[in-house]
């Protein structure tokens, strides 16, 4: 992973490598500081040499100055190289999406790939700046002042090296025992956070069902489970600093009894090497060196915590598009006719799970009108998605033009197979930058042209500033259905040779949808148009229709032979066009005209049979109306 | 699962120095409210610690002037003795002018059994700080995520209208991590640096005020420079939270209409905006963190330089006076404090920024706590009751299934009682959802109990805010909206809501079973009535058919559903709460129109002796209501029977048939 990541510094290697060796400088100025600082003490101030004094307070500047210039540009490099490296980081995971195919996207929520590309990267990149800056920093002057205070007295810095193991050992039991504790936190937090979300989201359920205080209390008890969990991680850390403390005062007492014994024995010639200086300088290096121990253990803890939001960049960056061009892509879509070879698909990789499609046949004629309609989850969506190869079949193939999809040019083939998503989105920007999206170099008129076809234009014109009129985010200035009429206008400026509307005209009403479909066959009848709905009356005057079910296609004719022949499309268009819950036999026109208050009565009393559960609905077997029917 | 800083609906206005310290103090009142006691404790136990942490350090000086050269002249002096013929060490020259303590080793063992016992406490007092300030720190938190989801459950439905559940979000995030820090970390420290600078600052005056005054200047120097970093990296943080928040909106627009990009081949135009975005981003956090990285070395060679001059002035001065020998031995303890003095300083400059920070975030916190939460006037209660032999209802804490409203008249101090029927009625009733842009016209109409009224009409006619006027989600602004006879102002709104069912287009479900989820209806609920419900909704057959049937567990709203499975849950739900009126806004949308049929018997027996306000889009479901409304920018512009209204021709029929009139 750390491999992975850390490919990505890329241009700003320069810095992340000239960070430390600053970093490096720094440490040499500070060790040598301290030094003339001691000689300024002993020389110039205790033996009052106004000389000495003056040779090394202009010495200590200077070093000072150097330490600056060090210090700064070690600054600066280090924020160069992190952040570079962090917007690296958001480039590689962005790119990496626009290559994603639509089962790539499946896998990652928006809100999840926004956190990784923001806060998570904000993660790394400050861990990263903080490696430059301290990781190479800290074990220099630790190792520095380690051989220094060996060089002063070996003796003493068996005191050193027995503090520093009881110190490590300390610290390493302690980052053990709360990073397990911590990651638990962070779990329960998120539920928490989860939580609260989806408080919020359904908070209009909350209040209808007066359920606050149902709600108060599941909150405040994970809350609770939060604080405890907490406590419980923080009550070990809590131990550090004491501990800390507890080494460096004993540190501090031993040599102060050991390094006096030394200091006078050397004075009574009893032994030699350590005088008052070096004592000094043992102190200055025992806090130098427990503090960088201090630090290092620093690192280790906000590492392990960012360790997390590497992993999830990593599984951004690492998700391989499951959909790749073709070696020689095809890039002419000879025209709009479809086939489907005994397809079947399913949404899972592997082969497991049931398949969505199954053994599909279908052969669609270009320029034809074909409706599509079905139950929910019946497979219409996943059908039409494998015409412009938003997804690969699982078995046999899918041809556009007479070629199979996986040998076109993917950017050719979606552009001459246009889809009107069922979850569509605008975006941000005028009417005009949307409507671009089809074609980027569209005049006004053409667009005028789309959105007349797609009856966009009447409502566009009444806009204030028509055209040019903001779209908010979400398109939520705009109602349903003009975004579905936007939408559709914007799918036809790319003049493609196939064009799919996936129940793109639920929101529309009915008699708009009609002038839409008019609109189709007049203006672009050389595009084969494949029209997914929920109406009847949105497919009935297709050329044929499609009627699906678990999968499967159940029929494919005109609405003329599919009422004769087909059971499940009869029962569609009976509930929709003859009122929903009556078993009578009456077709839609009388129906309307001959409505009776006191059948609907009728048809509601008590002593009706009990409803069949969802599974056993299978065409034909409905109680009642077989029965109306049948009369 | 957290959202990126930043990202806020409407950047708030800068705030001044004022508003800043008073947030502060709230801040510290809220602290303070529950843990006075051990707040004060905690400030002890830091003065404490940081007075013996001094002690070491003041003990140092002590061995080098004091016991060393003390131990020595005992050991010269003993030497001396034994051999009398020993001279004067040539090296005490200079200590020679002042006289020296002799001291024995002894004298050192007791000093340092004294430090042990000082240096103790000081580590106890550490831990005991940090023991209890972690106490004071998540308890706090504690406390403020209770009283802000308490808080946010009393707030009005127009609350979570006007703000985006992402920055309703941010405030449990970042908002209250942000003031953990500030309570946890930041307090401590710059009371922790305020003691050390004061107690430095103490001994540095008794020891010399000329160059106390000296070395403050030079710290105030250092300050301002500080100052003008912070200044500038504090700028470059903000234009960075700015670009971060644009970076966030321009990636999770346009990952959530991925698709579309995909469908458009618009990747690369995609990727371009993106990388623009990206690069502004990276600038500015490269601003902000240069500068606030040029802080460390700047104070600490600063210090340095300080630190020679002061040495540079001291050792004139020195030189000038009578007794230069006992100044100059000043001047080294001096030079020591002073490095103890601008070491603090460094570190409370470093806190501010994380200050300034958590000062941010705590506003969008408190902003939160203080919005004003719904106000409920009511006093007319929902009660069970009972009819006696009279015929009176007859008020019972047992769940009988007849309700009544429990009407107390202040007039006369008499309570009557209302059976709960469910009649609704509107007059003239005017509405806008902000006071620019009324968005209901004079709505008068009227709801027998038992009776279907439907409501139709294009996106923005107004249906759904009528059924958000009935169970006061909004309160209107002119005219009558009376529940059974009772003006719904004077019925309590808890009450008002329980006796209102509501299934709602965008279904929401609750981490937990489906049963769970059902039974959120009516908490107390049995299993049998939640399955009686699930299979009134005809949602049985798939529950039964999920891997763990009424206890598979649910997560993310229910994403292991599909749309039309949430609904009939919501169906259910709202079946087991068994109200005496019911809203169906869309309740049926994602439901195909042959599970439709099926679900539609099922609300037909739901709806059946309750009154029922229906919203929906396909005519085929709202064809049996007892009344149709069609809507149209606000107003009633017809009403009547399905037969009416095809007769009139009108709008209905438009819709309807899918004829319009010769455009």
């Amino acid at each position: 992973m750390l491999k992975k990541l850390a490919s990505h510094v890329k241009q700003y290697k320069l810095s992340a490598i000239l960070t430390p060796v600053c970093a490096a400088a720094e440490v040499v100025m500070e060790v040598l500081i301290p030094l003339v600082m001691a000689e300024l003490i002993n020389q110039g101030i205790k033996g009052a040499d106004m000389n000495a004094l003056m040779k090394y307070g202009l010495i200590m500047m200077a070093l000072s100055l150097v330490s600056l210039f060090f210090g700064v540009a070690c600054a600066h490099l280090a924020s160069h190289a992190s952040s570079g490296f962090g917007a690296n980081l958001r480039d590689a995971m962005y790119t990496n999406v626009q290559r994603f195919s639509f089962a790539n996207i499946d896998k990652f929520s928006t809100a999840g790939l926004v956190t990784r590309m923001t806060t998570d990267v904000m993660n790394i990149q400050n861990s990263f700046q903080m490696i430059t800056r301290i990781a190479v920093r800290s074990p220099l002057s630790l190792i520095f002042s380690l051989v220094a205070a060996v060089k002063v007295s070996g003796e003493l810095s068996l005191i050193f090296l027995g503090a520093i193991v009881v110190l490590a050992i300390a610290l390493s039991f302690i980052i053990r025992a709360a990073s397990g504790l911590f990651s638990q936190v962070f779990k329960k937090y998120d539920a928490l956070n989860a939580s609260v979300q989806e408080n919020v989201g359904a908070i209009r359920v909350v209040k209808a069902f007066v359920r606050e205080e149902h709600e108060k209390q599941k909150f405040q008890k994970a809350s609770r489970g939060v604080y405890d969990l907490f406590v419980k991680a923080e009550k070990i850390i809590a131990l550090n600093g004491p501990i800390m403390n507890l080494v460096v005062y004993t540190v501090t007492i031993l040599l102060a009894w050991f390094g006096a014994h030394m200091v006078v024995e050397t004075e009574l010639g009893m032994r030699i090497g350590l005088e008052e200086g070096d004592l000094t300088a043992m102190f200055d290096y025992v806090m130098r060196i427990l503090m960088n121990l201090m630090m290092l253990s620093m690192i280790f803890v906000s590492l392990t915590m960012s360790a997390a939001a590497g992993k999830r960049i990593v599984e951004v960056l690492d998700e391989e598009p499951s959909l790749t061009n073709p070696e020689e892509p095809v890039h002419d879509v000879a025209d709009g006719s479809i086939d489907f070879n005994n397809v079947s698909f399913t949404y899972h990789a592997e082969g497991s799970g049931d398949d969505i499609l199954e053994d599909i046949d279908l052969h669609i004629r270009s320029g034809e009108t074909v409706g599509i309609i079905g139950g929910t989850g019946c497979g219409k969506s996943s059908l039409v998605n494998l015409i412009s190869r938003l997804y690969d079949v699982k078995d046999g193939s899918v041809c556009v033009g007479g070629v199979d999809v996986r040998r076109y040019d993917m950017e050719a083939l979606r552009n001459q197979v246009a889809v009107v998503l069922q979850k569509n989105v605008l975006f941000s920007g005028t009417i005009l930058d949307n409507l671009r999206w089809g074609k980027e170099d569209a005049t006004l008129e053409e667009c005028r042209e789309a959105c007349r076809q797609a009856c966009a234009d009447e409502f566009i014109e009444r806009m204030p500033d028509k055209y040019d009129t903001f779209i908010e985010q979400g398109g939520t200035n705009v109602s349903g259905g003009q975004k579905q009429r936007l939408c559709i206008a914007r799918a036809l400026l790319k003049k493609p040779r196939v064009l799919i509307l996936d129940d793109s005209t639920s929101a529309v009403d009915t008699a708009t949808d009609a002038k839409i479909r008019k609109a189709f066959a007049e203006a672009i009848p050389g595009t084969t148009k494949l029209i997914i709905a929920q109406r009847v009356a949105s497919v009935q005057d297709a050329d044929r229709i499609i009627v699906m079910e678990d999968g499967r296609i159940a029929a494919f004719d005109t609405h003329e032979k599919l009422l004769e022949t087909c059971e499940i499309y009869r029962e569609i268009y009976e509930t929709q066009t003859s009122g929903s819950g009556d078993f009578d036999e009456t077709n839609s026109d009388e129906d309307v005209k001959a409505y009776d208050p006191n059948r609907e009565a009728e048809s509601r009393k008590p002593g009706m049979p009990p409803f069949p559960p969802m599974g056993s609905m299978k065409p034909g077997k409905k109680p009642g109306r077989k029965e109306a029917r049948a009369k | 699962m957290m959202r990126g800083p930043g990202r806020r609906g409407a950047p708030m206005p800068p705030m001044s120095m004022k508003g800043q310290w008073g947030l502060l103090v709230r801040v510290m009142k809220m602290v303070m409210k529950n843990y006075a006691l051990q707040f004060v404790l905690v400030l002890l136990c830091i003065a404490t610690t940081t007075i013996c942490t001094m002690q070491s350090s003041l003990f140092t000086e002590d061995l080098f002037n004091k016991y060393i050269p003390g131990i020595k002249e005992h050991m010269r002096l003993e030497n001396a003795d034994l051999s009398a013929s020993v001279p004067a060490d040539a090296e005490t020259d200079g200590e020679a002018a002042a006289p020296i303590e002799p001291l024995t080793y002894t004298d050192l063992a007791i000093r340092l059994a004294q430090l042990v016992a000082v240096l103790s406490v000081g580590v106890a007092c550490s831990y005991i700080q940090q023991r209890i300030m972690l106490v004071i720190t998540q308890g706090s938190m504690l406390r403020l995520r209770n009283d802000l989801f308490t808080h946010m459950q009393s707030l009005p439905i127009k609350y979570f209208d006007t703000h985006s559940h992402g920055d309703v979000m941010s405030v449990y995030t970042n908002d209250v991590d942000t003031m953990r820090m500030l309570i946890g970390q930041s307090f401590i420290q710059v009371f922790n640096s305020v003691v050390t600078i004061v107690y430095a600052f103490v001994l540095m005056v008794t020891m010399s005020w000329q160059l106390t005054i000296l070395s403050i200047v030079l710290i105030f120097l250092t300050m301002l420079i500080s100052g003008k970093l912070i200044g500038l990296a504090g700028k470059h943080f903000s234009a960075q939270q700015q670009n971060l928040g644009k970076l966030n909106g321009y990636v999770e627009e346009m990952m959530s209409g991925q698709k579309v990009v995909k469908v458009f081949c618009h990747e690369d135009k995609s990727l371009e905006q993106f990388r623009q975005l990206n690069e502004n981003l990276r600038s500015s956090a490269h601003e902000a963190n240069r500068w606030a990285n040029t802080m460390g070395p700047i104070n600490n060679n600063l210090g340095h330089i300080s630190y020679v001059i002061v040495a540079m002035v001291g050792a004139a001065i020195a030189i000038g006076t009578d007794n230069p020998i006992t100044w100059l031995g000043t001047l080294v303890a001096f030079l020591q404090l002073n490095q103890r003095f601008s070491q603090p300083i460094t570190q409370v400059a470093q806190q501010m920024n994380s200050i300034v920070m958590a000062m941010a975030g705590a506003r969008r916190v408190f902003a939160l706590l203080d919005e004003k939460p719904e106000t409920d006037e009511g006093y007319v209660e929902l009660v069970n009751a009972y009819e006696n032999e009279d015929g009176q209802l007859v008020e019972t804490d047992k769940r009988t299934g007849l309700w009544a409203w429990k009407h107390p008249h202040k007039a006369d101090g008499t309570v009557t009682y209302r059976k709960v029927e469910g009649g609704v009625t509107f007059n003239d009733v005017d509405f806008g959802y902000t006071d620019e842009k009324q968005v209901l016209f004079n709505i008068s109409m009227y709801a027998m109990p038992g009776q279907k009224i439907a409501f139709v009409g294009g996106t923005g006619a107004g249906k759904t805010t009528i059924t958000n006027l009935i169970n006061r989600f909004y309160d209107i602004q002119d005219g009558k909206i009376r529940y059974d006879d009772i003006n719904i102002n004077k019925i309590r709104k808890a009450d008002l809501r329980r006796s209102l069912g509501m299934v709602l287009q965008d279904t929401h479900l609750f981490t937990g079973t489906v049963l769970d989820n059902i039974r959120y209806g009516k908490l107390d609920a049995t299993d049998e009535e939640c399955i009686a419900a699930a299979k009134l909704a005809n949602a049985d057959g798939f529950i039964r058919r999920l891997p763990e049937g009424y206890n598979t567990m649910l997560t993310g709203d229910g994403s292991n559903l599909s749309q039309g499975q949430r609904q009939l849950l919501a169906i259910a739900r709202a079946a087991v709460a068994d109200p005496p009126c019911l809203i169906l806004d869309e309740a049926t949308s994602s439901i195909d129109t042959r599970t439709e049929t099926l679900v539609q018997r099922g609300m037909d027996a739901l709806m059946k002796g309750r009154t029922t306000f229906v919203i929906a889009h396909r005519l085929s479901t709202v064809k049996n209501s007892d009344c149709i409304m069609v809507l149209e920018q606000g107003r009633i512009i017809e009403r009547g029977t399905h037969d009416d209204l095809i007769e009139q021709k009108g709008k209905y029929y438009q819709l309807y048939t899918g004829n319009a009139i010769q455009a």
